[in-house]
């Protein structure tokens, strides 16, 4: 649904975020591409403005202080209000999920007597002593499935994130580290796949799926973002290859091997950490999106916020509206924490915000 | 309905005593319009479900199709509105030799064709043979309903295909037509009643070359008549679709032999999603619409809409495989059918007016048997059950279709949610496998029978116990996965082939009851009557249980 | 230049001819299908065989590749599995609703998003401009089908403002032009049926428009910040010119380039977008037909047709606008 390349700054504006792919610093409009750069990229394809952005993510890390940069960066991040509301929505979130059984007063999936006493099709307990929330449409704690939902949420998201992460990471260091037609052909394909709007890949990838289940979700959600870490990690690699200190490292003789793993990798996770933050607001966006239109993991056992309002939200959302309305809260709440943090996160690390 | 009778009972006798043709019941007909007591005018917008097929009957066999089709077009026999019983259609009365194979139709007289020709024994005829004769793969393939009763066709193009019943028709006069079987079946008469067997206009079939089903690529592609000029006799004659609209049009037919349509026009609008339809019913905009969410019913009947539920003509239950050596043990079938609180979930999910079943076909059937072994709740006695045949700690694989909505399975996610817990609860481990409805879970569970349980579901066409209980055990299948219950496949053809309704209904309520006591091999779950519903400026609709609803006696009041 | 088309058109060739050899072959290893999906509850083996054989799945799939290939050389993408149409009839009934749909949208977008957004650079920091960004973080954030369905629930059952879904009132007797309601409406001069598709145009635009709008909002405000900040602005001040003068001729002008590139690159996002607002309001476009022939029928002549459809306009687009790069600016060589 969105891009996490395209979701805009928060906060002050930075000359950094001017959108065009040929941006004032470049008049050739070859952001990112370092001296070996290749030309034929850099002429405004489709998903130029997302690489663009991408690109200036990466080089924000080309030239690395050591641990300056992080204390820098971390200074000013606590002083950012915007960063500090999104840590402390993003803190309680992952709180609340490592710890769900022990907040949760009630199993997620076992009905109660109670509860189902007074269950219909079309009629929906509320609130009743013990169940703070009501009932689910099954009869089930739905304040205790929203609890656990924080727990599966987290898990898509993270696994969505991280899966996406090391597929793209994996290839932006192959096509960072080969250069030549490796990377031309890499690049290329990402291109495309950052071209191809997000959530009709993923509705794609479900369908070519033999089965559906949460992995399924998980992995189309995933295979979105693989081409924005692909990009990111190439361009920060090229970037810091002719930067000084791996020019002095390269001068001492350390083994390329060596440079790529201990110095330049390192440095670029700078940057792709960033990205995850924002990658993982759209993960949950988008698997709750995939199960609005049917599409999305088939478990209805499970609590998932985006599940929870893909399918019961939807159905019963006149016997009780609130199955569509605690969920949406939810999913809003850490999507806009994780954004709010990934943008403010993003400043902290610009260059050109460093005094 | 009395004054529709007491003018049919005219009309015929003044035909009988005059002597006169087609021509004079029409202008009787027109008489009888411009006296304006029945018609009232308007448009009756309807919203369906889903997209029809085509508009040519015999090529149909889902209710979206023929939901049109019916407006169209008549059967030689009718189901009396609002039940399954069996009236006259075109045909006025039919009889059968004693062995059930000569049938002989007294049809109608005076009635005509959209486009004019007459309505006689040769058309009958002209529709019997066409069906009988039918060439081609694809054309073939598409006749599920004639397959289903006649069994097979003059020259199958499928191997594997079965012994045709249909021997011959013949037109003995312009008013009495004889169709004459190989074989007796349980599906007559009531299959005569089926809107895939509608009787269409030979001329117009033979000018839309109707037979032609091409086959490109990986579909078909159907007839003009079938798409374009579709003719019956029907109170409706077709007006058009409008694909990027989604709205098909019928005009009313100012010819009607029967009880004319009080609306000038009906306009069926397809609208998939079920929120949607209500919110278009709310908002005024169609003044009826066809399955409602079984959550919304009460809201709507609160909100002054006439929510008509149709009396429960299906069956909802769980499949069981005795691929599985375990389950091949009657004990542990019962144990599972022990284990399952049906009564609570048809309380909790069944749409308002559901019944906890205990036969695989709902009581108003010839054959239901009310003495049957039943099932009641009981989890002790299904571990003990277990216990007994040394199948504790079973492990099952539990199919179901996460992504489908059906009449008799409204929402398949929440029924195998609950019947899943209540098997654990008794010590079955259940491992659910969610598979698409179309993405491979009716081939799994019907061709590969990879499935311990599955849930799966009927929704009868005709009044025939062979229609449900024949369907599911009339033969060995893959989906119960024992291919030798000899005795039980015996029991049902003998019941099948019975032409005395007595002792029909004597074979048939012993099937049922060996089924439930000593067969098992499946537990029956619920019927879930699915509704109707239209504004309360809406009158004379009556819902059918074979969703055989008729538009020609709707009004609509403004 | 002319080679290099060529050469560029050859590869666009070769790269469907692949992709079309591939998402046929998956689509037809995929478990269930057109056969399942065509016989529903009364499958038996013998109906299946027939079925299998009429529609030739009894070949082997090179075979049946081939055909394809054979008919799609004529320009015959086959026929809808469901409906027996047209695949082309199909997609070009679905295509002017996405179209219209997308349009409205980015209308709305761009009509509120670059004043809202040069409104908020101009008053930066206060109420407005905070309001402004606290807005459209929450646009971003928000599921849009759940938005589309608090303004469908609010907006048309509870006040009956607006019609709940579809593109023109049920019965409505217009003529169809070019598929563009609105459009065919002004075209023959049946206003009625203009101004109803109108109608029913506005809540889908809406939703659809949120994330669009929420980007155009901030690209514009951080772009006319950017500019507000140049050199010629300042100079333009300090020489006293008065402010409409520097708006008009310095700031929106400058400030307007990223924007127009952003709002291009917004596609991709709205068709996104246009997949699940067409399923909140029964649309009946590309994006509809993309879901219903996935999970309804496994529409596969349909979906193979979209996809294809779509990986040529992709590399069609992407073609011109790199050769229209290189003709705008000779610095950038294509290759």
């Amino acid at each position: 649904m969105t891009d996490p390349t395209t979701r805009p700054g928060v906060g002050k504006p930075r000359t950094g975020d001017s959108p065009a792919g040929t941006s004032a610093e470049d008049p050739a409009g070859q952001p990112g591409d370092g001296p070996a750069g290749h030309r034929e990229r850099s002429i405004g394809r489709l998903g130029d403005r997302k690489r663009a952005r991408l690109d200036e993510l990466a080089r924000a890390t080309a030239d690395p202080g050591g641990v300056s940069l992080y204390r820098d960066a971390l200074r000013r991040l606590r002083r950012n209000p915007v960063a500090i509301v999104g840590a402390v929505i993003v803190g309680l979130f992952v709180l609340v999920a490592i710890f769900a059984p022990l907040i949760a007063p009630h199993d997620p999936v076992q009905r109660f007597d109670e509860l189902t006493r007074d269950l219909t099709v079309d009629s929906i307990p509320g609130a009743t002593a013990g169940h703070p929330f009501g009932s689910d449409p099954l009869g089930r704690d739905f304040f205790s499935r929203m609890i656990h939902g924080s727990r599966q949420t987290l898990f898509v998201g993270v696994l969505a994130t991280l899966i996406g992460l090391t597929l793209g990471v994996l290839l932006g260091a192959v096509a960072g580290a080969f250069g030549g037609w490796v990377d031309v052909v890499l690049m290329r394909l990402t291109d495309v796949m950052l071209a191809l709007p997000s959530l009709l890949l993923a509705i794609t990838l479900v369908a070519m799926a033999s089965r559906s289940s949460q992995w399924t979700v998980i992995f189309a959600v995933a295979i979105v973002s693989v081409p924005i870490f692909a990009r990111l990690l190439r361009g920060s690699m090229l970037a810091q290859r002719e930067s000084d200190h791996v020019l002095a490292a390269r001068a001492l003789g350390v083994k390329e091997r060596n440079i790529v793993l201990r110095h330049m990798l390192p440095n670029s996770l700078t940057a792709v950490i960033v990205q995850a933050t924002l990658t993982f607001a759209v993960a949950i966006l988008d698997a709750a999106a995939l199960s609005f239109l049917g599409l999305g993991d088939p478990d209805i056992n499970r609590a998932e916020w985006g599940l929870m309002l893909g399918v019961d939200g939807q159905r019963y959302f006149e016997v009780r509206p609130e199955l569509a309305y605690y969920p949406a809260l939810a999913i809003i709440v850490v999507a806009l924490g994780f954004t709010l943090l990934g943008e403010a996160m993003r400043e902290a690390i610009d260059p050109k915000n460093r005094r | 309905m009395q004054a529709r009778r007491l003018r049919t009972a005219v009309s015929l006798v003044a035909v009988a005593a005059l002597a006169v043709g087609a021509a004079g019941c029409a202008e009787s007909d027109r008489g009888d319009d411009s006296s304006g007591e029945a018609k009232t005018g308007g448009t009756f917008i309807f919203a369906g479900a889903g997209d029809p097929k085509n508009f040519d009957p015999i090529f149909n066999d889902d209710g979206e199709s023929f939901r049109p089709v019916r407006q169209m077009y008549d059967t030689l026999i009718q189901h009396k509105p609002g039940t399954a019983d069996l009236v006259g259609g075109l045909a006025e009365s039919w009889e059968h030799d004693p062995d059930g194979k000569v049938w002989t139709f007294k049809l109608r007289q005076g009635v005509k064709f959209h486009d004019g020709t007459p309505f006689n024994s040769a058309a009958v005829c002209y529709n019997f043979d066409r069906w009988y004769n039918m060439k081609g793969a694809a054309a073939q393939s598409q006749m599920i309903y004639y397959q289903d009763v006649f069994g097979g066709f003059a020259k199958n193009e499928a191997e594997g295909a079965g012994q045709a019943l249909y021997n011959k028709c013949e037109a003995k006069d312009d008013g009495t037509a004889v169709v004459t079987l190989n074989q007796y079946k349980g599906a007559f008469p009531g299959a005569f009643a089926l809107t895939a067997l509608s009787i269409a206009s030979p001329d117009a079939l033979k000018k839309g070359d109707a037979d032609t089903v091409k086959q490109n690529g990986d579909s078909f592609e159907y007839s003009s008549f079938a798409t374009t000029t579709p003719v019956g006799t029907g109170p409706f004659t077709f007006g058009g679709w409008d694909k990027a609209k989604n709205e098909i049009t019928l005009n009313r037919n100012p010819d009607y032999w029967g009880d004319k349509a009080k609306v000038d026009k009906v306009i069926i609008k397809v609208i998939k999603d079920e929120n949607t339809r209500k919110q278009e019913l709310r908002a005024g905009t169609v003044q009826g619409i066809d399955f409602p969410a079984p959550a919304d019913r009460k809201a709507l009947s609160g909100e002054g809409f006439q929510v008509l539920d149709r009396p429960a003509f299906n069956i909802l239950y769980l499949g069981i495989n005795q691929k599985n050596p375990k389950l091949k043990d009657l004990r542990v079938r019962q144990a599972i059918a022990y284990a399952l609180n049906r009564q609570q979930l048809v309380q909790t999910k069944g749409p308002g007016g559901t019944k906890v079943a205990d036969e695989f076909m709902p009581d108003t059937v010839l054959g239901y048997a009310p003495d049957v072994q039943k099932y009641e709740y009981n989890p002790d006695k299904a571990k003990q059950l277990l216990k007994d045949a040394g199948a504790e700690g079973l492990t099952l694989n539990f199919y179901y279709p996460p992504d489908v909505s059906r009449p008799y399975m409204p929402n398949p996610q929440e029924i195998f949610t609950v019947l899943a817990n209540d098997l654990q609860a008794v010590g079955i481990k259940v491992n659910g496998v969610p598979r698409p409805w179309n993405g491979g879970f009716k081939d799994d569970v019907q061709q590969f029978g990879k499935q311990d349980l599955h849930i799966l579901g009927w929704t009868g066409d005709y009044n025939d116990p062979g229609n449900f209980v024949g369907t599911f055990f009339g033969r060995g299948k893959v989906e119960f996965g024992d291919q030798a219950m000899t005795e039980m496949f015996e029991a049902i053809a003998k019941a099948d082939g019975t032409v005395d309704e007595a002792g029909k209904k004597a074979a048939w309520e012993q099937v049922n009851r060996d089924i439930a006591a000593k067969w098992l091999p499946a537990v029956p779950v619920w019927h879930a009557p699915p509704a109707i519903v239209v504004t309360k400026d809406v009158q004379g609709l009556t819902a059918s249980p074979l969703t055989d609803e008729r538009f020609n006696t709707v009004s609509v009041s403004k | 230049m002319l080679r290099v088309i060529v050469r560029r058109l050859l590869q666009l060739v070769v790269t469907l001819i692949a992709l079309s050899a591939l998402i046929f072959i998956w689509l037809r290893n995929l478990p269930g299908g057109p056969v399942e999906a065509l016989l529903g509850e009364r499958a038996t083996p013998e109906r299946r065989a027939l079925l299998i054989k009429a529609l030739g799945y009894d070949q082997p799939i090179l075979v049946q590749y081939g055909k394809f290939m054979q008919r799609v050389l004529t320009g015959d993408l086959g026929n809808s599995i469901r409906s027996g149409d047209p695949v082309t009839d199909v997609i070009a009934r679905a295509f002017p609703a996405t179209i219209e749909l997308a349009a409205a949208a980015m209308i709305i977008a761009v009509g509120l998003g670059v004043p809202l957004g040069y409104l908020a650079a101009r008053y930066r920091g206060r109420l407005l401009d905070n309001l402004t960004i606290a807005g459209t973080l929450l646009g971003i954030s928000i599921p849009i089908f759940f938005l589309g369905y608090l303004l469908k629930d609010v907006l048309t059952q509870d006040i009956h403002w607006f019609p709940p879904s579809g593109r023109i009132s049920t019965g409505m007797d217009n003529t169809t032009v070019t598929g563009f309601y609105v459009l065919d409406g002004l075209l023959t001069r049946e206003l009625d049926a203009s101004a109803d598709a109108l109608w029913h145009l506005i809540l889908p635009a809406i939703t659809l428009a949120t994330i669009p709008l929420a980007v155009i909002v901030r690209i514009t405000r951080a772009s006319v910040l950017d500019v507000l900040n140049e050199d010629y602005v300042r100079t333009a001040e300090a020489k006293g010119l008065r402010h409409r003068t520097i708006r008009g001729r310095h700031i929106l002008r400058n400030a307007l380039l990223p924007v127009v590139t952003t709002i291009g690159l917004q596609t991709g996002a709205l068709l996104s977008g246009a997949v699940l607002t067409e399923k909140v309001y029964n649309w009946g476009g590309l994006g509809t037909l993309i879901t219903d022939s996935i999970s309804g029928g496994r529409d596969y002549p349909v979906l193979q047709a979209i996809i294809l459809l779509a990986a040529l306009v992709f590399v069609l687009v992407n073609l011109l606008v790199d050769l229209s790069y290189a003709f705008i600016d000779p610095r950038v060589r294509v290759r």
